[in-house]
């Protein structure tokens, strides 16, 4: 028997990843002279002095702020969790319609579903926020739809993406019993979605949590317009405040969200 | 009864699965289908309730032509048709209950078994049910907390709870040990007595199908090659639904069962 010599890559595969790296060492060589063309480098320079500074004013923190600051947070929670219970209200029919096996056309409806997904996940809830409080004027109003908005098109993609997941057989076996459509839906489908959906839902609530803290910049309500109050006049003890009474809230609701999904799993 | 008259079927990316099946099956008759993977076996059951449409031919259930029922007609004729699958097919989130009860999906409204109030009749035909299949005590287990032969023991009564006139049964045994494979054809077996209930059995067992049937389809990409009773499967018969091969032995073990 001859002897075989076995090689990895075959020459001409070889030959493209020298070029790809080639090219990725240009563009980055080229990204790096875009970036620094226009930065003046004495700010850099002094960019840690000023940090210093910056930092010497934040500390101490404010604490008599803090309570002025439960209302606002209390805002801020609520328009968390309507603004999900609103998304995910709109997010169940839509992943529906989205999903390959459970929509009723796949020519019609399936595309409108999949635009509302993309269009509800392609604007930021900031921006939603900044387009609603001049629709219907600032508060929390403005910031509960600007959460929900943007939960339909994050709750409906994985959803849809679990109903497309569900095991085939056990919806036969539903099938051939001379079930409904809607009984298939309820006996065969629901019960196999049903713990991803309650994973989604509480990842986005915990995510919106931390979505809504910022809302208030553009005056959509929640403990963002103290944040803009106190920015707007430099009294950064408060700002650090703030920070740490957000801080403190994304931390319980990451924990309180990974409590309930893993007891739901 | 069923007859199946010269039904194919091919698929869109054209493989043909079925070519001009004919068979019918008499009221108690419990047959064996027997051949090679991709012969057409699973095809065919699914073809009978129409979980696979048929390019052509015909299938009658009693009086009723299956191929050519609207949706709606459709339903009212699986409900008279038990399935039982391979992998058991049981919804694994939800209880042995109901698993069972949704037998009886085609006979109630959706709000009905939507909140789970099933006719009182129904829910003590479940509980006989369970208690003849030996499950009385997992009733309120879910499903996945099953073993593989207890799972199928729920398959069955999920069917037998439809008041079938006709059972589909695909590969039971396949994803069974053999004790635990022969408890199951037996209690099959017994059943369809009992209830006087004719049955397709997939099965790529020949010795089991050989052991519990009383007549067998055998076939060969996708055609009928042999129909007759078990007794009548010599090596020529084999050779011709599954191909050359050394079949003494299968003759022997056939003979120690």
């Amino acid at each position: 028997m001859t002897e075989q010599t076995w090689q990895y890559r075959t020459p001409r595969h070889r030959l493209v990843l020298w070029v790809s790296w080639l090219c990725f060492v240009a563009l980055c060589v080229f990204c790096w002279q875009v970036m620094t063309q226009d930065t003046i480098w004495y700010f850099v320079t002094d960019a840690p002095r000023q940090a210093a500074d910056l930092g010497s004013r934040m500390i101490p923190p404010r604490w008599s702020y803090l309570e002025k600051l439960w209302l606002p947070l209390w805002d801020t929670l609520n328009i968390a969790t309507l603004g999900t219970l609103l998304g995910v209200l709109f997010a169940i029919p839509v992943a529906f319609l989205a999903a390959s096996n459970t929509t009723p056309s796949r020519l019609f409806v399936r595309p409108i579903a999949l635009f509302i997904i993309v269009a509800s996940r392609s604007i930021n809830s900031l921006i939603w926020a900044l387009l609603l409080v001049s629709i219907i004027g600032p508060g929390l109003l403005a910031g509960i739809i600007a959460i929900g908005l943007r939960s339909i098109g994050f709750v409906a993609k994985l959803l849809y993406e679990a109903i497309e997941e569900t095991d085939t057989i056990q919806i036969e076996a539903i099938t051939a019993t001379g079930a409904s459509r809607a009984q298939i839906l309820n006996y065969a489908i629901v019960p196999q979605i049903l713990p991803a959906f309650c994973g989604i839902s509480v990842f986005r609530w915990d995510i919106n949590i931390r979505e809504s803290t910022i809302l208030g910049l553009v005056g959509a309500g929640g403990i963002g317009v103290q944040l803009q109050a106190s920015l707007n006049t430099l009294a950064w003890p408060q700002v650090t405040m703030i920070f740490i009474v957000i801080l403190a809230t994304v931390v319980i609701s990451e924990w309180v969200s990974a409590k309930v999904r893993h007891a739901i799993i | 009864m069923l007859s199946v008259s010269n039904v194919s079927k091919t698929y869109a990316a054209g493989d043909k699965a079925l070519d001009d099946v004919s068979f019918t099956i008499p009221a108690g008759q419990v047959v064996g289908l027997i051949g090679p993977s991709g012969a057409g076996k699973s095809t065919l059951i699914r073809c009978v309730n129409r979980l696979v449409e048929p390019t052509s031919g015909t299938i009658t259930l009693g009086d009723t032509p299956i191929t050519g029922l609207s949706v709606s007609d459709l339903r009212s004729v699986r409900r008279r048709i038990g399935m039982i699958f391979q992998e058991y097919a049981l919804v694994e989130r939800l209880t042995v209950m109901e698993n069972v009860l949704s037998g009886r999906l085609g006979y109630v409204s959706f709000w009905r078994s939507l909140l789970r109030r099933f006719p009182a009749v129904d829910v003590q035909k479940a509980y006989a049910l369970l208690d003849r299949v030996g499950l009385m005590e997992h009733a309120s287990k879910r499903a996945d907390a099953l073993s593989g032969g207890q799972r199928q023991r729920v398959g069955i009564a999920r069917a037998l709870e439809q008041d079938p006139e006709l059972l589909l049964v695909d590969e039971p045994t396949a994803s069974l040990d053999p004790k635990t494979s022969r408890q199951i054809m037996r209690l099959l077996i017994e059943i369809c007595n009992e209830r006087q209930l004719p049955a397709i059995i997939n099965i790529h067992d020949v010795v089991l199908a050989r052991q519990f049937t009383e007549r067998l389809i055998g076939l060969q990409a996708g055609r009928i090659v042999f129909d007759g009773a078990p007794s009548e499967l010599d090596e020529t018969v084999l050779t011709r639904i599954y191909g050359e091969e050394d079949w003494t032995t299968l003759d022997k073990e056939t003979e120690a069962a």
